[in-house]
């Protein structure tokens, strides 16, 4: 009883740490309509920043914000200066943005070594909860609210603000958007440093869960990946439902086959693109 | 142009007499890297599929092949057959997946499934020895010809690669490849006028998955050693950069790539130890200023300086 009970809390752990990495990820391919291959480097400088945020003050959530703003703002300037002088050439994005990915983690490892470095779950969600008399440990469920107020923000922003609906506007149909007078290039930006910032608070938040180790971005960018496969492309809904059956596979697959955790990966992913290639919440297909 | 030819050819069979052994084996490398980039090519350069998943193939038919002889002592005339047909049937099934999507959707997808078989060698231990890979091979002795020196093998693989470019060009040559070209260009027209798009483009990538696999067996056998590395994205990558980097949907542009792929990471990693820092910077900047690659760009120089004859004909035939 007890292993499914954990199990499945860090199966939402998870959920929610990929729901955090995937909804940037889909908000750029909705928009921009490429797929920015940089995202798991992004999760990963995230976790690290936050590493070196948290030796200077040892706050986790001002180490997250850091994380946010640093990786933000370098999703930012990459967008306005390297990915907008490829405009209307997503093949090109996309191969850059992995050029990108390769630089970011390899300086990864220049800056803060091979070895894995733990980060330490704040004093005061250290001890387990009891719910039920079952101790529940308290640091994931935090993380599961984080994922899902951020879920609602977003919801928010793009479904109850002037800034939602110009996205919006720009994803249904770009060229319409531009005649009418919506700045669609400020919105790339936008949305590209939304993403990244996400990424990177994903990867603060992430850190006492998963550590701060090389191999981190790619570990996490196909995860990402068939999230958003699964959820489909420019789904926020999507996403969200996406990173939970990917959390629970993953987890459930881990613990119960270790070696083959990765290939039951698949059959969810196989099974949607059989029937459904546009995945479960998509409208177009990627 | 017929007379460079049988240079090329002459230089690259007297080789072994006059080069040492570093520079046959360096060779031998190109060879491999080169059949490995010009399978891609088929799905980069001539179906307008762009697949970041290719080292899935060369990697499956390599352990495949370490694994067969290693737990089940099958030998090489068996183990090969066996090698390639099991990866051949997965880029089948892969096939079958991913053109479920095509553009960005099938990037990604090819992507997710090679990172999934990655993340698999490093787990399964039972099967792949995870981190430590899989040591302790030899490689085969066809006709009972030792394959263990530098030259010996340099033949071998020179010969597999003439039969597999050659049977490449064929490919490309035949009606079939006219197709093939067809449904990059135009799918829809070519889908009205009565051709299976997604057929055609499904045989591609099975044929661009057996010659994959094929690089993956001279892989093993040059190395004597599989990593999970060599399934890795970084080898995804350093092939398409090849591919890009050279010229795709020409027969020769991946050949050169893959051999600067191989010159840049032999010689700079010498000097330098950061081989994903430096692939990362030469992506970036052939995406900005080289986005034709070089012997598609070569030619249009040619043409300009032999009389200007229709240079854009040039550049749109390679």
């Amino acid at each position: 009883m007890q292993f499914w009970v954990i199990q499945t809390l860090n199966s939402l752990a998870l959920g929610g740490l990929l729901f955090l990495l995937s909804a940037g990820f889909s908000l750029i391919f909705g928009l921009m309509r490429i797929a920015n291959l940089t995202h798991g480097a992004f999760f990963m400088l995230g976790t690290y920043i936050g590493v070196s945020a948290l030796r200077v003050f040892p706050n986790l959530w001002l180490a997250a914000l850091a994380g946010a703003v640093v990786v933000g703002l370098f999703g930012a300037l990459l967008e306005r200066f390297v990915l907008r002088s490829l405009g209307g050439n997503a093949l090109g994005q996309v191969l850059l943005t992995l050029g990108v990915a390769f630089i970011i983690s390899d300086l990864c490892l220049i800056v803060w070594g091979g070895d894995p470095i733990p980060v330490q779950t704040p004093d005061y969600l250290r001890k387990p909860m009891l719910i039920a008399g079952l101790p529940f440990p308290t640091y994931r469920l935090v993380v599961v609210v984080i994922a899902l107020v951020t879920a609602l923000l977003l919801w928010l922003l793009m479904e109850r603000t002037r800034l939602g609906a110009m996205i919006r506007a720009g994803v249904d149909d770009m060229q319409m958007a531009r005649a009418v007078g919506i700045p669609v290039s400020k919105l790339f930006t936008i949305v590209f440093c939304l993403g990244a910032a996400l990424a990177g608070a994903g990867g603060v938040i992430g850190g006492p869960i998963l550590s701060a180790y090389p191999g981190l971005d790619a570990d996490m960018l196909p995860l990402a990946l068939i999230v958003v496969i699964l959820g489909g492309v420019g789904s926020l809904v999507g996403a969200l439902v996406g990173s939970f059956i990917v959390g629970f596979v993953y987890t459930f697959g881990t613990a119960l086959l270790p070696d083959l955790a990765y290939v039951i990966l698949f059959l969810p992913m196989i099974f949607v693109i059989a029937f459904k290639p546009t995945g479960l919440f998509g409208k177009v297909s990627a | 142009m017929r007379s460079a030819r049988w240079i090329v050819a002459l230089v690259l069979v007297a080789l072994p007499q006059f080069a040492g052994e570093f520079y046959v084996n360096l060779i031998s490398q190109i060879f491999i890297a080169a059949i490995f980039a010009s399978s891609l090519n088929l799905l980069v350069g001539y179906a307008g599929l762009t697949s970041l998943g290719h080292a899935s193939y060369l990697g499956v038919s390599a352990y495949l092949s370490a694994w067969l002889y290693l737990k089940l002592g099958i030998g090489h005339w068996l183990s090969a057959p066996i090698a390639l047909a099991v990866t051949t049937v997965m880029a089948g099934f892969f096939g079958w997946i991913a053109l479920r999507a095509s553009g960005l959707g099938f990037l990604m997808i090819t992507l997710a499934l090679s990172q999934v078989l990655w993340g698999l060698a490093y787990r399964w231990s039972a099967v792949t020895n995870g981190d430590n890979g899989l040591s302790g091979l030899t490689r085969p002795q066809p006709f009972g010809l030792s394959l263990d020196s530098a030259s010996a093998f340099y033949y071998f693989t020179l010969i597999v690669v003439a039969v597999a470019i050659g049977m490449m060009a064929k490919f490309i040559g035949s009606p079939f490849g006219a197709a093939l070209k067809g449904t990059r260009d135009q799918p829809r027209r070519m889908s009205a006028l009565g051709h299976d798009v997604r057929r055609v483009r499904w045989i591609t990538f099975v044929y661009a998955g057996f010659w994959g696999a094929v690089s993956g067996l001279l892989y093993i056998y040059y190395h004597k050693y599989i990593h999970p590395t060599s399934l890795s994205l970084t080898n995804s990558a350093e092939a398409l950069l090849g591919v890009i980097a050279g010229g795709s949907g020409t027969l020769v542009g991946p050949i050169i790539g893959a051999a600067i792929v191989v010159l840049l990471k032999n010689y700079v990693s010498a000097y330098v130890e950061r081989w994903n820092m430096l692939l990362g910077f030469v992506f970036v900047a052939i995406v900005l200023f080289m986005p034709d690659g070089l012997v598609p760009g070569v030619r249009r120089l040619w043409a300009r300086v032999t009389g200007r004859r229709k240079p854009t004909d040039a550049a749109s035939n390679s």
